[in-house]
């Protein structure tokens, strides 16, 4: 890691600062405005995806259907998925690698800025194109987000559109991972190693990689769906030769490597929050970034453990499961090593650490269930019930969503120059954690006993449950608003931060100064050469 | 690694924004075409990319030309062009991993071959259907077909094909001896063959629909034909387009012994379609 002395400082007061007015916002290259935009991008995306998922939960809050038609009820919770998946985790991600990754390996910029730009632009457009199959005739897609012919191919005209949508948000995964990858290998401070680099840029590193190499197969498998709804091949037909379950082999082998791009910068955030927090490097440097990597491996080879119940050779479920399970063996190396980081450490617990514990203890919770829907056998039991909507719930908010959080307290007096008010971000933690539990907890019981997902209308016996979770979404999606008072409150002002912002902090990001300058590292530092 | 000298940032990108309205006028008028509506929509998308590309690339190649771009940019590019590579490969893989699928799994088992119900489920629905490669399916969707021999043309496009490499490896020892006139020469060859091989694609196109009676909605078979030569023959198109505007650049005097990127760029992209190729070659029409 860094060997930043302390005091060092890189004072590049460039002769230029960001251009006036709002065009700023739209023909920028700099990093820090892209990587800003992204984020704020994400937020409202995520205010969207939540607003979504409230529906849903307040038809669910008592059994019969009472508020929305069936039809719609599906397509939002096809849309929540594909707005929280496609427009708040992955965005969110790369506004923090645009941000730190820069300043973290001491370059100047990201290796194309340009394309940076367009990355990012990319995405308003998209998601204008995603959401507006809601208003058209017949409705937006309800078929799940995982799009399974046939039921896709059954949907509205708006179909085509949600194609083109995902076709486009690839273009700018593709090309801001390409982007990545090129900044990490190409712009490190002269010096600085592979195995020097903060975990938060080899986890990028390793996502951008899998993203590179996935996301043309989503490609792939909807532009096959394309053609079989309007140009009449049989891919999906079994009628011509074709086979549907062709189509979940294919989206799989996409999507199970995109829960890992969903996660493994999250790892990287927590690596980086913990060791400050107990004032202790990271336990197994070297351990985490093996174990990274053989978690992307792993990812490729998983796939069908989606598709248990859905007709595989016997093998083909032995080799799913057992190498499903193998992946609990580098997460375990990670979670033990973040606790080996924290023993004997001289803890505090400002937002940041209690984000990262948050992350530790509950994302630990929905990588045991996850173990459990592993087993063939027992899958066959939990397959598309709540039991499942519980799992990836409990990855995904307080993993994904939590880590950004955390890496928002943590880095934000680095890009505003002020301290957040520590109160209410201790408030928002609080809260949010009450409330997701009441949320999602809930959801194992009823899943366990049989509830099936994506479908509006249960059982009786469901009921209780059902209502517990619903106040807890009502409860959670409203308390991210302190989430954004604060960083609103942070951004117009409030207590200076000092550049190294928090006591045990190590990296290159914390040698420059507190907001950071406009432009970082224009000269290369010297720490690493 | 990184050079110490300073590294190009440019300032003021105009082209991205106009890219993606590009991009979303493209998909929208595709969409309201599938639907059927009209095609000038989807067509101004594309005129107004078209428009973009020629701007964007236009610029790089005035500050390439400049000497804008240290070693260091030039290795960001170089990296890039490679990784798009990659993301290309993957893009085929899809299409080739359905046709595999299809041709291991999904056809026998239709046929009642492998464990399980599979028998059972021949017997109920596709009673007597009998599984060959290639296949139109138990219901023989889009009608008797005739199959797409490799002998005649698609073993004269990959004699084409290969050919082109081979010029196009010849205008880049060419270009690293400094001979400029000698890379335009061998690269208006290459171009040459890969216009021919789209010219001769599309001719079996037309003898598949016209007198094979083989298309997009035979089965699984015209399916999988159909996309992955497609694609294939979209991608040939592009490359030799690429291939011509460095052709023209050199003859502009643009490109030197040593700073040559974009000849090498559009070199490693043709030389993808051509490995592609070969894949389509030995797995969609020989066997």
């Amino acid at each position: 890691m860094s060997t930043a002395a302390a005091g060092h400082h890189e004072h590049d007061h460039d002769d230029h600062g960001p251009a006036k007015g709002w065009t700023r916002w739209l023909f920028t290259t700099n990093h820090k405005d892209i990587g800003t935009l992204y984020l704020w991008f994400s937020l409202v995306m995520f205010f969207i995806g939540g607003g979504m998922a409230l529906i849903i939960r307040a038809e669910l809050f008592q059994p019969g259907l009472q508020l929305v038609d069936p039809l719609f009820f599906n397509s939002m919770t096809t849309m929540h998925a594909l707005v929280m998946i496609f427009g708040v985790v992955m965005p969110a991600f790369v506004g923090l690698a645009n941000w730190m990754i820069p300043m973290m390996i001491g370059g100047p910029d990201m290796a194309l800025p340009r394309l940076n730009n367009w990355s990012f632009w990319i995405m308003p457009f998209a998601f204008t194109l995603l959401l507006s199959t809601l208003f058209m005739e017949g409705g937006g897609p309800a078929g799940g987000w995982t799009l399974y012919a046939p039921l896709s191919l059954q949907g509205p005209d708006s179909f085509a559109f949600v194609i083109f949508a995902i076709h486009f948000m690839g273009i700018s995964s593709v090309m801001g991972s390409i982007n990545i990858v090129a900044t990490i290998f190409n712009m490190r401070a002269p010096g600085m190693t592979l195995m020097q680099m903060p975990l938060f840029v080899w986890t990028w590193l390793i996502t951008a990689y899998l993203l590179i190499a996935v996301i043309p197969v989503l490609a792939g498998a909807v532009t096959m769906l394309l053609t079989d709804r309007f140009f009449g091949t049989s891919f999906f037909n079994a009628a011509g030769g074709g086979d549907p379950v062709m189509y979940q082999h294919i989206f799989w082998f996409f999507g199970h490597p995109e829960v890992y791009i969903l996660i493994l910068p999250a790892f990287g955030i927590i690596s980086s929050i913990i060791p400050t927090f107990a004032r202790k490097p990271l336990f197994g440097y070297a351990s985490m970034v093996y174990a990274t990597g053989s978690i992307a491996f792993l990812s490729f080879i998983v796939w069908a453990h989606h598709m248990f119940t859905v007709g595989m050779p016997l093998a083909g479920e032995m080799f799913f499961m057992f190498a499903t399970m193998m992946i609990s063996v580098p997460t375990g190396v990670k979670v033990f090593n973040w606790i080996a980081t924290m023993w004997r450490g001289s803890m505090t617990f400002e937002t940041p650490m209690l984000f990262a514990i948050g992350f530790l203890v509950m994302f630990t919770i929905g990588g045991l269930s996850g173990l459990m829907l592993a087993i063939t056998p027992a899958d066959i039991q939990y397959h598309d019930t709540y039991f499942v909507v519980a799992h990836f719930h409990y990855v995904l908010v307080p993993g994904a969503i939590y880590s950004i959080m955390a890496a928002t307290y943590y880095w934000l007096p680095k890009w505003t120059g002020n301290m957040y008010d520590e109160k209410w971000g201790k408030i928002h933690f609080w809260v949010s954690t009450v409330f997701l539990n009441v949320l999602f907890f809930p959801m194992h019981f009823v899943g366990l006993a049989g509830m099936p997902r994506r479908i509006p209308d249960y059982s009786m016996q469901f009921a209780d449950w059902n209502a517990v979770a619903t106040i807890g979404a009502f409860g959670f999606g409203f308390s991210q608003l302190i989430f954004v008072w604060v960083v609103l409150k942070c951004v117009k002002g409030g207590e200076k931060a000092t550049d190294e912002v928090w006591e045990g902090a190590e990296g290159l990001e914390w040698t420059v100064p507190s907001p950071a300058p406009y432009h970082t590292f224009e000269k290369p530092p010297a720490q690493f050469s | 690694m990184s050079s110490p000298s300073s590294y190009y940032i440019p300032h003021e990108a105009k082209w991205p924004i106009v890219g993606s309205v590009a991009l979303f006028t493209f998909f929208y008028g595709f969409g309201t075409l599938l639907n059927g509506g009209t095609w000038f929509v989807m067509a101004a998308g594309a005129a107004l990319l078209v428009f973009m590309m020629v701007g964007w690339f236009g610029e790089v190649i005035s500050e390439s030309e400049n000497g804008a771009y240290s070693a260091q940019v030039d290795v960001s590019f170089r990296m890039s062009m490679m990784w798009f590579i990659f993301s290309e490969v993957m893009f085929f893989a899809a299409f080739f991993g359905a046709l595999f699928y299809a041709r291991t799994f999904s056809g026998p088992w239709l046929s009642g071959a492998g464990e399980g119900g599979a028998a059972a489920t021949n017997a109920v629905l596709w009673s007597g259907f009998d599984y060959v490669w290639p296949n139109n399916g138990p219901e023989k969707l889009g009608g008797a077909y005739k199959e797409m021999s490799w002998l005649g043309l698609p073993l004269i496009n990959t004699i084409l094909l290969l050919t082109s490499g081979v010029t196009c490896t010849i205008a880049h020892h060419a270009i690293q001896a400094g001979d400029r006139a000698k890379m335009v020469r061998w690269l208006l060859a290459t171009c040459l063959l890969g216009f021919l091989f789209v010219g001769l694609q599309a001719f079996e196109y037309y003898e598949a629909y016209a007198h094979l009676n083989l298309k997009m909605t035979t089965g699984i078979y015209g399916s999988t034909f159909f996309m992955l030569t497609g694609f294939h023959g979209f991608h040939v198109c592009m490359g030799a387009i690429i291939l011509l505007i460095v052709m023209f650049r050199g003859t502009r005097k643009h490109f030197s012994a040593t700073n040559h990127f974009a000849f090498e760029a559009a070199a490693w992209y043709w030389h993808f379609v051509d490995v592609v190729w070969l894949g389509l070659f030995i797995f969609v029409y020989i066997l």
